[in-house]
Formats: structure tokens, C-alpha cells, sequence
């Protein structure tokens, strides 16, 4: 054999290869690099203008030259806590909660089923089926319930031919949920809302339900547990961090939302909403940036009890 | 520390005093080592003595926080793997997914700007030497671990390497192809006349392929030696124990039994049982003992003894000696010379 | 496996139907005469709302920037996407938390709070709205998503692969051409298709960032707001479902080994 007797040709050197030697040599360098393009984007452009606006909080605007006074304040921070803007605050988070609440009911079938019978093609094709409407257009889907929701949609005719008609209108005419229609109503956004929302909370939820062993299920059955007990001892507590994680995306993706309420929904003002036309025709930066502040700091509050519960593991 | 016949000429590996710690971990602590051309050579321990940073050490992986290093005569501190000429095959087998068994093999040569026609006719001869001719069309995932360990051998030996680094190479096949490629590692490595640097925490491995052995614990070499000089006088407790099984005696127990006052081992197979009557043999020493356990092994069967001064000894006899059951009484004998002074125990 | 009760089969088959109704009334609407209202059932089917999407130039010149954007801004993607998940993918040093918390920020706070911020930005440094405008906040919520694909594939990468090469002669330049690209070049095509589909798509943070400009999702917005032709808008939604459907699918073909397509907000 003659394979160690020869000698190679030694690789050509060039300015790459002793550029290499310096990087590999010094791997600490490498990642600043690697580091350095993508943390100016963010940490100068992001970071940057997003501090500028929030820092805009503390300065206070000038009642009558409407020009912003650039002295620190906290009287725009309280402003928040005015009744009329406070409502603003416990409107939007009231949404946020039930949109919530009826994605995790309605996503925890979906879930379960994929989770614990579906087979592998029938977990891809579910998969697939709520990956789609993740993705698909946002503006698309809201529009999609535009029409849906329209007093001379298609809910309010299937309504009447089912003989509920009677049953919309009485629905329609309870105070806080109802409205003139379904599209400028409290239920008509809060549906919406589950909708573009509900894939958030289906896929996490799965991720947690699969996470519980069969044979832990199969365990409590065969300690005698009813199927009903088993649910609420075994399987509800173990896919709570799933139902935790998905929901600070129903929660934060509502607190922000500015596109649907202007589309379907009352007149009354959501968080969103407030920051748009603050920033926008009213051209009170300070104010904008102190309702800023509040989704920022509620989702802060959810991360951290949510980072208790494990939820982070279900991501 | 016992060294066994210092090489002659520039060492193939050499390291003086290399430490390399992780945080407040000293995975290196302190070795010294000389490897010479054309040998092959064990690293043997436990997980987490060292013998595998060791290995990256050589291989440019890591690099030392003290110490010196060098690959037949040339400092090789602060230079990256690719600029070294030593190969690995690594544990895992590391082979690219992406590429084919043939194009995993002429990796090397293609990056050393070999071009397609040269580089395949190598590659199918490295693949040919190490018994895969025909297999470079295949993916690595398509292949037995078997036949990927030799594709990682074939690459590595394809671009010529002055020293072949193994990891634990056999560790992930079962015990038949084990033995066969351990039987054709040895063969290769001798027509090759390469030196190759094996890593391991098999001792039976260790002392049936390498020329040389060095025991390893907890960043440092305890003893250095041909197999049979590091089973048959083992330095430290440690290797007693380590390598093979071993009684450790302490200098008045050793001495008792004809040893040199000092901390010894006696290997059990070195003792002898004695049938009812039957005379010592010349020299010997001459134990009574009452039988704690009895357990069958295949070719030998394990006595554990507890003798009438409360010594407590395991001897191997062969399996083909029945009739020794607990709680009997039985005779001893330990010849001459066989309980050995462990020369790096105080 | 045991088989599923009858109520959580239509529980699950309900959610999903629940998913996809709201999408196959939007193609039906396509289809209708009637233009003032969104009738059920539509009194009427036409074809000629395709034509008159076909002759409308607002709405192609409002395809064409979209398009040039949601391309320019998954190139930035792509690399800044890239070079970060191979900075922070195995290294361990200290402030690694935060900056991989940074690069998730942007789609983690209201699209609202990063619009207005960098038209705050703009108009503070005087940069007049233009296409830079627009693909700047783009690529900024998109990084994540490349990041997100290339960190899981780097993360799943044996670290022996790397060295192998290494050991076999290749510098740190060729083994990135040689090995790393090749194993990571489907989770960076599936992170660079689904940038395009979010930057194709994206509306709030474009409202501020776009001046006078019209992307296609701002067409769409002001015919939601304002509506004149409501079936024109229908064919537009269709074909924005097409245009981000395929290159979603595509993504999770070439990732479905394994790892979730990382989902993210807007």
C-alpha cells in the first residue's frame, strides 16, 4: 500500500485561508462578526427609534401650540389612569381575555385529537390545515369575516333559515355584546379576533398535549379513573403550559391590534386604536407612546407568570 | 510514573506539561507523553479522565492553556486542525449527509484543489483498502455502522495523515464486528506502518491492539507501558482496578503473602486453589480461607474468600473446578512473585 | 390506538372547518353580481370581476411594489437572519440572552408600537417615505423568521460535522461552502419563503412606513375601510391566498422533517 508514502499537494494559501486561521484561532471573534451586521440592524434602527418614541412618554404636550413640552413628566403616564382612557385599557384587555379564552376551548379538540388519535398522515394533513390560515393573508382573513358577519351576510341568512333570526336580534340587543349587526359589534370582533388567533393557540397546545406520556394517561385509567377524572386530573394540568403559551400570542397579538376594530367593531375605542389616532389626528406623540407602554408592560407581567407555569417549554 | 523504553528519534506526538481546563474543570492536568513513529497507541480511562481532550489536543480541536505540544518535531500550538497533518475518525463517524460515500471520501482531496478524475481514483482506492469497493454511490445513511466506520477510515486515510487520531471507533458496533475490525485496525495500521492514537475506556480493547498503553485519570496519565507491563505491574490502585480486577493490598498484607512490604496488587487468576491435601507449591504462600460467594463467568468462576486473619481476596479459577460452594473451607496458594509492589503508591 | 369519541371528532372537525369557512366564502364571493353588499346567497354568478382586476393599474402597480419589497426585504433577511443564528446557535457567552430576546422583539411587540416608532425614526433623521422606508420595517420583523429556521438546523447540525471538515483540510470559508450551506440551505430556503409571505402581506407596520405608497395589503385596507367594487377586492384577496400559499407550502415541505415551521405573529 502506498497511501502513506506520497505526499499531497498542500492546499492553496490565500487571504481567506490565513483570514481563517485568525477566526478560528479566536471563536470569540467570530461570533462579534457574525454578530456585529444584524445587531446594528436591530440594536441601532429597531432598538433605537423604539426608544425614541417610548422615551416620549415622560415629555407632555402643550395644551394650546399642541407642540410637544420635552421636559420629563409623569403627568402623561397618569393621564392613562384618566376614567376615559382607563376604560380604554380594561376594554382592551376584557377583549384579550375572551378571545383567549374561546381559542383555548376551541383549539383544545383540534389539539387533542391530533395529538392523541390522529395517525401520521392525519397529523400532517391537520397540520397543514392549520399552518394555512396561520399564514395566509391577515388582511384576507378579516375580510373574510367581514362578509361573513354582514347584516346581510351569510350567518344572519343561514340565522334565518334555521328560524333563529328571533335569536340573533335578541342576541344583538343585549347591552356590551350586541350592536346594530354582527360587524360592528363586541361579538363580531371577538370572533374575529379567535379566528386570525385560533392556529397560536391550536399548535402550542398540541406541543404540550403530545409531551403527555400515553401510558400516563393509560396508568390513571387503570387505577380506575373515569375518563372525565382523568381528563381533569391528567390531562388538563399537563397541556396547561400549552394553553399558557398560546395564549400570549391570542393576548398580545389582541392588545395590539389596531386593523380589526376599525373594520368590524363599535365605535368605542381599543388600545390599538387609541395609540393610531393619538399618533395620527390627534398628534399627541407623548400619549401615543404612554399607551404604547401598556400592551408592553401587560404582556410583560403574562411572560413572567407564564414563565412559572413552563410555558415556554410548550413554545 | 513507570516509562517503558523511551523513544528514539523526533516522536510522532509529543506533549510537556499541557494543562487544558474547562471553567474550573482541569480536563488536562499536566501531561507529559511521547508517542513514537509507527506505533499504536491506547488512551485508556474512564469518561472525563482527559484522554479524549487529549485527542482534540493533538487533533487542533482545542487548543492548550499551558504546555507544549508537538507533531513529529513541529510546534503545533495556535494552529487550527487544517493546518495540522493528522486525521481523525471520530466517534460519531462524522461522515457529511449531504455528500455521497464517494464524495465523503475525496473531501480532503477536493479541498486541497485535487482534481475530479485524480481525486476519484483515489477515493475508490482508499474505498477498495478498507473493503467498500463499489459503495460510492451510496448515501452514508444507507450504510451499517459497520460500513460507516470504515468510510470514515477511508476518508481519513485518503489524505495521508502522519498520525491517524481514533475516538472510541468501535465503541458503537456490537461485540462480533468489534472483533473483526479490531483484528483489521491492527492489520492496516502495520501495512500502513502509520502511527495511529486510539482513544478508549475498554481495557480489553486497549490491551489486545495497542503497542502501547496510557492509563488515564482525572486529567492526568498514571502509567505508561507495553499491556502486559501495565496489566502484569500495575502503578497505582487505580489501574489495579481499572485495568482488569485486581487485589490491592495494603504493605503488612502484602508482606504476608510474600510480598514486598509495600502497597501491592495480586490478579486473581494468579491464585490457586488447592485441593483437599494436596501439597503447596514450592514457594508459595498458603492462605485459609472460609468461601463468601461463588460466581460462574464462562471460562473461569470468581471465588471471594475471607481468610482466617480477615482478609478479604477474590481468586479466578477455572470454571471447570467445581465444588466450591459458600461457606466452604478451602486452601489458597499465592506462588512466588505474583503479588507485585505498586510502584506509584507510597 | 385507541379510537376517538364521537364528540371530540366533531369538536376537532368543527375548529378546522371553523379555520377554513371564512376563506372559501371570499373565492364564492369572487363570483358574485352583486357589488354594493355582501349579500348571501349571492344573487348571481359573473366571471368578469377576473377582467376588471386584470385593466385595474393601481392594482398591479400596488402587486409590483409589494413583490419588490417582500424580495429585497428577504434578501436582508436572509443574511442578517443567517449571521446571527450562527453566532448564537451553540456559542455560550455572556449577553446572549438579551440579544437573542432583541431579535424576537420585533414580532413579539404590536406591530403598531415598531411602526410608529421608526416613522418617528424617519422623521426625526428627515428620511423621505420610499421603498427603503417600507422594506427597512420589513426586514426588521422578517430577521426572526430566518433566524428562527437556521437556528433550529445549525442547532440539530452534528458539531463533529464541522470539525471533520476541519480535520480533513478545509478552512473556516470552505467548510462553510462544503458543509454547513448545504445542510442548512432548506431551513434558509423555508425562513426566506416565509419572510416573503409575511413582508408580501404585512399591513400595520406598512401604514406608517409607506407615506403615500401603496403595497397591496394597503390597497386592500383602504377597500375594506372604504369599499367601492367589494368583488374586486375578492379577486385581489384570492390571489394574495395564492401568492402566499405556495411559497408556505413549499417552506413546509422542505422543513417537515423534524421541526415545526416557526410560527410567528405579525
Amino acid at each position: 500500500m502506498s497511501l502513506a508514502t506520497l505526499d499531497l499537494p498542500a492546499p492553496r494559501e490565500g487571504l481567506l485561508r490565513r483570514l481563517s486561521d485568525i477566526l478560528v484561532r479566536r471563536a470569540r471573534l467570530l461570533t462579534l462578526l457574525l454578530l456585529v451586521p444584524p445587531l446594528l440592524w436591530l440594536g441601532l434602527v429597531y432598538l433605537g427609534s423604539l426608544f425614541v418614541f417610548l422615551g416620549q412618554s415622560i415629555f407632555s404636550i402643550d395644551e394650546f401650540s399642541g407642540t410637544i413640552v420635552r421636559e420629563p413628566t409623569t403627568a402623561t403616564l397618569l393621564e392613562l389612569f384618566r376614567p376615559a382612557n382607563f376604560d380604554i385599557v380594561l376594554r382592551t384587555v376584557g377583549i384579550a381575555s375572551a378571545v383567549t379564552l374561546l381559542c383555548a376551548v376551541i383549539a383544545f379538540p383540534i389539539a387533542y385529537y391530533a395529538a392523541r388519535y390522529a395517525g401520521p398522515k392525519v397529523k400532517a394533513a391537520f397540520y397543514l390545515a392549520v399552518m394555512m390560515p396561520l399564514w395566509s393573508s391577515y388582511l384576507v382573513k378579516v375580510y373574510g369575516w367581514k362578509l361573513l358577519l354582514a347584516r346581510e351576510g351569510a350567518i344572519g341568512w343561514l340565522a334565518g333559515k334555521l328560524g333563529l333570526g328571533g335569536a340573533l336580534e335578541a342576541w344583538l340587543a343585549l347591552p356590551l355584546v350586541g350592536g346594530p349587526s354582527l360587524s360592528v359589534s363586541y361579538t363580531g370582533m371577538v370572533l374575529t379576533f379567535t379566528y386570525l388567533w385560533l392556529p397560536f393557540m391550536i399548535l402550542p397546545v398540541q406541543a404540550a398535549l403530545e409531551r403527555v406520556p400515553p401510558h400516563l394517561i393509560e396508568a390513571a385509567g387503570d387505577l380506575g379513573a373515569a375518563p372525565g377524572l382523568v381528563f381533569r386530573t391528567v390531562i388538563l394540568p399537563l397541556a396547561m403550559p400549552g394553553v399558557v403559551a398560546g395564549g400570549i400570542f391570542t393576548f398580545s397579538l389582541t392588545l395590539g391590534d389596531y386593523i380589526v376594530p376599525q373594520i368590524i367593531g363599535t365605535s368605542a375605542l381599543v388600545l390599538g386604536q387609541a395609540v393610531y389616532t393619538l399618533q395620527g389626528t390627534a398628534g399627541n406623540i407623548p400619549l401615543a407612546a404612554a399607551f404604547s407602554l401598556v400592551p408592553i408592560l401587560v404582556m410583560a407581567v403574562f411572560l413572567t407568570l407564564a414563565k412559572r407555569t413552563g410555558a415556554f417549554d410548550a413554545l | 510514573m513507570h516509562v517503558h523504553a523511551a523513544p528514539i528519534a523526533t516522536p510522532a506526538v509529543r506533549f510537556a506539561g499541557v494543562v487544558r481546563h474547562f471553567g474550573t474543570v482541569r480536563a488536562v492536568d499536566g501531561v507529559d507523553l511521547s508517542i513514537a513513529p509507527g506505533e499504536f497507541f491506547a488512551m485508556l480511562g474512564p469518561s472525563g479522565s482527559g484522554k479524549t481532550t487529549c485527542l482534540r489536543l493533538i487533533a487542533g480541536f482545542e487548543q492548550p492553556d499551558a504546555g507544549h505540544i508537538e507533531i513529529f518535531g513541529e510546534t503545533v500550538e495556535g494552529l487550527p486542525p487544517y493546518r495540522r497533518a493528522v486525521n481523525t475518525v471520530f466517534q460519531d463517524y462524522a461522515l457529511f449527509p449531504h455528500l455521497s460515500v464517494g464524495e465523503n471520501v475525496a473531501y480532503g482531496l477536493r479541498v486541497r484543489g485535487i482534481g475530479r478524475t485524480d481525486r476519484d481514483r483515489m477515493a475508490r482506492d482508499a474505498l477498495a483498502m478498507v473493503k467498500l469497493a463499489g459503495m460510492e454511490a451510496r448515501r452514508p445513511a444507507q450504510l451499517s455502522g459497520g460500513q460507516r466506520q470504515r468510510v470514515a477510515l477511508a476518508r481519513a486515510l485518503v489524505v495521508r495523515p502522519k498520525v491517524l487520531l481514533l475516538d472510541e471507533p468501535l465503541g458503537a458496533l456490537d461485540l462480533k464486528l468489534r472483533e473483526e475490525m479490531q483484528s483489521e485496525l491492527k492489520g492496516l495500521q502495520r501495512a500502513l506502518g502509520l502511527t495511529f492514537v486510539f482513544v478508549t475506556h475498554d481495557q480489553s480493547e486497549a490491551l489486545s491492539m495497542a503497542d502501547r498503553v496510557a492509563v488515564f485519570n482525572e486529567g492526568r496519565i498514571v502509567q505508561v507501558g507495553p499491556p502486559e507491563e501495565v496489566y502484569e505491574r500495575p502503578a497505582t490502585r487505580f489501574v489495579a482496578r481499572f485495568v482488569g480486577s485486581a487485589n490491592v493490598l495494603e504493605a503488612s498484607q502484602a508482606q504476608a503473602l510474600g510480598g514486598p512490604a509495600r502497597p501491592s496488587s495480586l490478579r486473581p487468576e494468579k491464585i490457586a486453589l488447592l485441593a483437599p491435601g494436596a501439597p503447596a507449591p514450592e514457594g508459595a504462600s498458603l492462605i485459609e480461607a472460609r468461601v463468601t460467594e461463588v460466581s460462574y463467568q464462562g471460562p473461569v468462576r470468581r471465588v471471594s474468600v475471607l481468610s482466617a486473619d480477615g482478609l478479604a481476596l477474590t481468586a479466578a479459577i477455572p470454571a471447570a473446578a467445581a465444588g466450591v460452594m459458600a461457606g466452604a473451607s478451602v486452601r489458597l496458594a499465592v506462588p512466588a512473585g505474583a503479588v507485585r509492589a505498586m510502584e506509584g503508591e507510597e | 390506538m385507541t379510537r376517538a369519541p364521537l364528540s371530540l371528532k366533531i369538536a376537532a372537525i368543527g375548529g378546522l372547518a371553523f379555520l377554513h369557512i371564512p376563506l372559501l366564502f371570499i373565492l364564492l364571493y369572487c363570483f358574485t353580481t352583486e357589488e354594493k353588499s355582501y349579500a348571501f346567497p349571492p344573487p348571481g354568478f359573473t366571471l368578469k370581476w377576473f377582467g376588471v382586476v386584470w385593466g385595474r393599474a393601481d392594482i398591479w402597480a400596488a402587486v409590483g411594489l409589494s413583490l419588490k419589497v417582500a424580495s429585497i426585504a428577504t434578501v436582508l433577511a436572509l443574511i442578517l437572519g443567517t449571521l446571527a443564528a450562527g453566532a448564537l446557535a451553540r456559542a455560550r457567552f455572556f449577553g446572549r440572552e438579551p440579544i437573542s430576546l432583541l431579535f424576537v422583539l420585533p414580532i413579539a411587540l404590536p406591530g403598531i408600537v415598531t411602526g410608529i416608532a421608526l416613522r418617528q425614526a424617519f422623521g426625526l433623521m428627515e428620511i423621505p417615505f420610499s421603498l427603503w422606508t417600507i422594506v427597512l420595517g420589513h426586514a426588521t420583523f422578517c430577521i426572526v423568521v430566518v433566524y428562527n429556521n437556521a437556528v433550529a438546523r445549525l442547532r440539530r447540525l452534528s458539531p463533529s460535522l464541522i470539525e471533520a471538515s476541519m480535520d480533513l483540510g478545509a478552512d473556516a470559508f470552505q467548510t462553510f461552502r462544503l458543509v454547513i450551506l448545504p445542510n442548512i440551505g432548506t431551513a434558509l430556503l423555508a425562513g426566506g419563503m416565509l419572510a416573503f409571505a409575511l413582508s408580501f402581506d404585512e399591513v400595520i407596520v406598512t401604514t406608517f412606513t409607506a407615506g403615500q405608497q401603496s403595497t397591496l395589503p394597503i390597497w386592500m385596507l383602504s377597500e375594506l375601510i372604504r369599499p367601492r367594487q367589494r368583488p374586486v377586492t375578492n379577486v385581489v384577496a384570492v390571489l394574495v391566498i395564492l401568492v402566499t400559499f405556495l411559497p408556505i407550502l413549499a417552506a413546509y415541505y422542505l422543513t417537515r422533517h423534524g421541526e415545526a415551521v416557526a410560527g410567528s405573529g405579525k
